[in-house]
């Protein structure tokens, strides 16, 4: 008896520690999300913002064809007790757009100060974002700055409306944004009609034989092949091949439009598989050929199926970046594309381009355009299971 | 593209128009709708249009032609012609030129590594690529022919530092992915679960990219500074690619798990069985071959993967199971001889589409495993 | 009595598996004939040859001739897409589209062309649905989804949405073994009224609805007719022992 009890003992306590196990393995997964998520909000917040420093412009002041004298003058003006090799290292706390900055905000209006961007190390330091070391000049100036209230930060418009730059104080996603609008259009613009066609022939008309069965065999295994295969296929075919111009939109929308398309014929096939057959059969009943059968009954009760498989498949393409890289799609981009041709990048790739910048200003910035992309990822799933709560309904 | 829009509604009013033409003239009860007729109006403007765009690329003689068709198409049809057949064939076609298309996509990817390929093989000598120690492109010579010195296309490092990092990702995510699913499916409640899987499944959806920003910044530097990693190791690559292969494998693992029919579960706890030793002895090995085949096809998602590799592996081919220490995987190696200036046609380029060839075969070969795996040894369960 | 469908030799095989015997059934016009038999004897497929149903399953093959009209149904090149507007079919379970009521009944006679315009169609809807008796149950929510009405609702709705392709013949596959005693009265009465204007084949589990509704009724087993006779006769003074002991329950 006592033996018994011992054994239900062990028994218990290799109960309770199986199903620790199993709330550590949870609660280390839940571990890596929130690491994952703190550490991009945090380091990505910064970027958001962007520290300003306000400069008197003396009365009277004409603008010259020459920015950057315009720019060495006003800061001369500010700073008149400097000497010119002060003033040059002076210049160096600011962005290098600063001459145009300075330009654009006079020709405006005439004001008696203007708003210059501070650069990358400068805005670092005075956000505090990481831990810069300034040189005793730069130091000065912002704790001077910052008596005389002439620094602070604001909402980072640049980081939306420009494109990518060399200094991380000026880099922009839109272009980037824009490409992988462009892209994800031509993608959908191939992807969607074929695999839709696709699905329909093979779930609805095809006969039952081997030539049928290979076709689904193909289309699963497309499904399972890595993204960097795609890269080559589209490498060699597109760019070799048929010669279309590297980085341009419209080729990576179409190297994408390979990848979604198993996505998009499986989500469909389900979709049509899920009707039930008892429509397919009063429709044909009262005289409906077959393909009236598919277009009057099947593919619109299907459709809510099909538009959420399309929306995740979306999802997963406007992240991918090995194959978009294998098409050229690296190039540094500062103008926004206005054209399916015209060399553009994607978000993700951009995300790639500035992890490996070497300056710490691109960290945050890197970062900043990570939330974005995440909260398009969120959007569209959330879309997706909008549609799939109102719409898909349950047999 | 307007006029394109314009023609079409045109074709397709001249067709109702004829239709209903034809239902007040004759006694004859038309076999087909209205709409119908629209419809064979306008995929005959469209197949004429984008047929003579196509041989011509002239918008303008593509939509005279294509209305010179929709009109002639209004004195053909009589009230005898079947409408709705004819409709029907032109998009049965369309549908399974279609499917063929997509079909031809599987042919033209392996076509054209092959092709690559055996550009590639032409130069290098198989055996050297397959069994070869030194994998070192840049030091390729082709001027130099002496015996071994040119030997430097082997794919065993590179193949090694793809199996290390998987190896070091699985060893992560196979445990915290099958005991999450465990947990998920045996344990947890109805209203946990809901929350819990959807959380874990965003790991799933988070693109490699912010995986490999979050290896390259933080986790690498991490384990160089408290374990002495090089600052791009195979094991910091190895656990952030377990973390992202988790969500896939509990997903997969709870579908199977979840499969395994109550009435099994209920026998052994009539017997007095506890909960953990219900699945330790009948729930996983019911679900086994579904939990192979997912921990496979995790591995082949493992082997293929590349921004992660990319941005926090190594450039350097080294044979190695020191988790430490740098490797390059063939995705990373893909990658690097394919981007930068190199002309096309040289070997240092061409062998990256061995490599693609080589990655292709091999995912092939565990995905197809897999299924073979599920197949045989899948009891039936009604 | 004249006929409206005869088949000759009809031999149906799933497969390998043959399931129906050279049936030779003459089926009369303007009366109801119920088909009835165990599980499995073939009546259901036997109905579904009527109107070429059987095509739609792949391993199924049909021989012989079926008759409608003068014409051979069976053959090759018959446009079953129009002999589906002749021949219509009611199935077991109720499966009204999920669209409008009005859109339900209207959707046969759109394809085929029968409409004129609007209110045409407004007409083919009233008159379907009053010939199938749910007219004053349903008139003011024509707009409201055919999924919305009850069991036995749902049932007529698709009666009326077979009439109003305007067939000769109906064909039943037991309408109302899904129905409770109250709506499966109702479809009876209706069936009764109109066997008056179309050719109604009924298979049943319920030899009291054969013997309710139906003027003639065959007996299958086996995928052969046993007998095939006067209702009246099937069931008060049948010439075979094998259908005296199914009727009284001895079997089957």
């Amino acid at each position: 008896m006592s033996s018994n009890k011992t054994n239900t003992k062990k028994r218990y306590a290799a109960e309770r520690r199986f199903k620790l196990y199993g709330k550590l393995a949870i609660g280390l997964a839940f571990a890596f999300i929130l690491i994952l998520l703190v550490n991009i909000l945090t380091k990505g917040v910064g970027g958001f913002s962007q520290t300003k420093i306000t400069l008197d412009v003396p009365a009277g002041f004409e603008t010259t064809s020459n920015a950057r004298k315009d720019f060495k003058n006003i800061l001369k003006y500010n700073y008149p007790d400097k000497s010119s090799r002060e003033l040059r290292k002076l210049g160096k706390a600011f962005s290098s757009n600063a001459g145009y900055e300075v330009a654009t905000q006079l020709e405006q209006a005439t004001t008696q100060t203007v708003k210059v961007t501070a650069a990358s190390d400068v805005d670092l330091y005075y956000k505090q974002s990481a831990d810069i070391s300034l040189p005793d000049i730069q130091l000065e100036l912002v704790n001077n700055l910052k008596q005389k209230n002439a620094i602070n930060t604001q909402f980072n418009k640049d980081f939306f409306t420009l494109g990518d730059s060399r200094n991380p104080e000026k880099a922009g996603m839109m272009a980037s944004f824009v490409g992988s609008l462009f892209t994800i259009l031509a993608c959908l613009c191939l992807a969607l009609p074929l695999g839709i066609a696709t699905a329909i022939y093979l779930q609805e008309f095809a006969p039952k034989n081997r030539f049928t069965e290979i076709l689904e065999i193909n289309i699963n295994n497309l499904a399972a092949v890595p993204s960097i295969v795609y890269g080559l296929l589209g490498l060699s075919v597109y760019i070799n091949f048929m010669d279309l111009p590297r980085s341009a939109a419209l080729v990576g929308g179409l190297t994408l439009a390979l990848l979604i398309l198993p996505v998009i014929i499986i989500a469909t096939r389900t979709a049509l598989k899920s009707v039930p057959d008892s429509i397919r059969k009063a429709a044909l009943g009262l005289g409906a050929s077959p393909m009236q059968v598919v277009f009057h009954h099947t593919l619109p009760l299907a459709m809510p199926g099909i538009m959420t498989g399309t929306i995740l498949g979306v999802a997963r393409a406007l992240g991918e970046t090995a194959p978009l890289i294998m098409i050229g799609m690296v190039a540094f981009i500062p103008e926004i594309a206005s054209s399916w041709l015209d060399p553009s990048t994607v978000l993700p790739v951009q995300i790639y381009q500035w992890t490996k910048m070497a300056e710490t200003g691109f960290i945050e910035k890197t970062s900043a355009a990570i939330i974005i992309l995440l909260l398009l990822l969120i959007l569209l799933n959330l879309v997706a299971v909008y549609i799939r709560n109102k719409f898909e309904r349950r047999w | 593209m307007t006029y394109l829009l314009i023609s079409t509604l045109i074709a397709f009013y001249l067709g109702k128009l004829k239709h209903n033409k034809l239902a007040i003239d004759s006694d004859v009860s038309l076999k087909s709708s209205a709409n119908s007729c629209g419809l064979l109006f306008v995929l005959n403007a469209a197949i004429t249009h984008l047929a003579v765009f196509l041989g011509t690329s002239n918008e303008y003689i593509a939509i005279a032609t294509s209305i010179i068709t929709a009109v002639t198409a209004y004195f053909i049809i009589t009230p005898h012609s079947n409408i709705r057949k004819i409709n029907e064939q032109i998009i049965y076609r369309f549908l399974l030129i279609c499917s063929i298309i997509s079909v031809f996509i599987t042919i033209a990817i392996v076509l054209s590594i092959l092709f690559e390929s055996f550009r590639f093989f032409e130069e290098i000598n198989i055996i050297d690529y397959l069994f070869g120690t030194h994998w070192s492109p840049q030091n390729y010579n082709p001027d130099f022919v002496e015996e071994g010195s040119n030997k430097v296309f082997g794919i065993i490092p590179v193949l090694g530092g793809t199996l290390l990092i998987t190896g070091v990702a699985m060893l992560v995510a196979v445990p915290i992915g099958i005991f999450a699913a465990i947990y998920l499916s045996e344990y947890i409640g109805k209203k946990y679960r809901k929350f819990v899987k959807p959380a874990i499944e965003v790991l799933g959806g988070v693109p490699t990219v912010v995986y490999g920003y979050f290896a390259a910044l933080i986790v690498a530097p991490f384990l160089k500074n408290h374990f002495g990693a090089d600052p791009e190791s195979a094991i910091a690559a190895g656990v952030v690619m377990g973390i992202m292969i988790i969500p896939y494998i509990m997903s997969l693992s709870d579908d199977v798990i979840n499969a395994v029919p109550q009435a099994l579960r209920d026998a052994s706890y009539g017997i007095g069985a506890t909960k953990s030793e219900t699945v330790k002895n009948v729930v996983v090995p019911a679900a086994l071959p579904g939990i192979t085949a997912s921990v496979l096809l995790a591995i082949s998602r493992a082997i293929g993967e590349t921004m992660i590799v990319v941005m926090a592996a190594g450039l350097v081919a080294n044979l190695t199971i020191n988790p430490l220490e740098s490797v390059t995987t063939i995705t990373t190696q893909i990658v690097t001889l394919l981007t930068g200036d190199q002309e096309f046609d040289s070997a240092k380029t061409l062998s990256a589409f061995a490599l693609g060839l080589s990655l292709f075969l091999l995912t092939l070969m565990l995905n197809y495993f897999a299924l073979r795996v599920v197949k045989k040894y899948s009891e039936k369960y009604e | 009595m004249s006929t409206k469908i005869q088949t000759k030799n009809l031999n149906l095989y799933y497969g390998d598996n043959q399931a129906l015997f050279d049936v030779n059934l003459d089926i009369d016009s303007n009366a109801v004939t119920a088909l009835i038999g165990p599980s499995g004897c073939g009546k259901s497929s036997f109905l579904r040859c009527l109107n070429r149903m059987n095509d739609t399953i792949d391993i199924c093959r049909v021989t012989g001739e079926i008759i409608v009209d003068d014409n051979n149904i069976n053959g090759s090149n018959v446009d079953v897409v129009e002999l589906r507007a002749k021949v219509g079919m009611v199935f077991q379970k109720p499966n009204p589209f999920p669209k409008t009521i009005f859109d339900n009944v209207i959707y046969g006679p759109k394809i085929h062309g029968h409409v004129k315009d609007k209110t045409h169609a407004e007409e083919i809807v009233q008159n379907s649905l009053q010939k199938a008796g749910l007219w004053d149950e349903v008139k003011d929510r024509l707009h409201e989804m055919g999924t919305g009405l009850s069991g036995g609702q749902q049932q007529r709705l698709c009666i009326a949405r077979t009439i109003a392709v305007n067939p000769q013949i109906i064909l039943m596959d037991e309408p109302c073994s899904a129905l409770d005693p109250i709506a499966t009265a109702k479809i009876e009465s209706l069936i009764d009224e109109l066997k008056l204007k179309y050719t109604i084949v009924i298979v049943t589990h319920s030899m009291q609805q054969a013997a309710r509704i139906s003027q003639k009724t065959a007996f299958f087993h086996l995928g052969k007719i046993v007998e095939y006779d006067k209702t009246s006769t099937i069931f008060t003074n049948p010439k075979l022992k094998q259908t005296q002991d199914y009727i009284t329950g001895r079997y089957g």
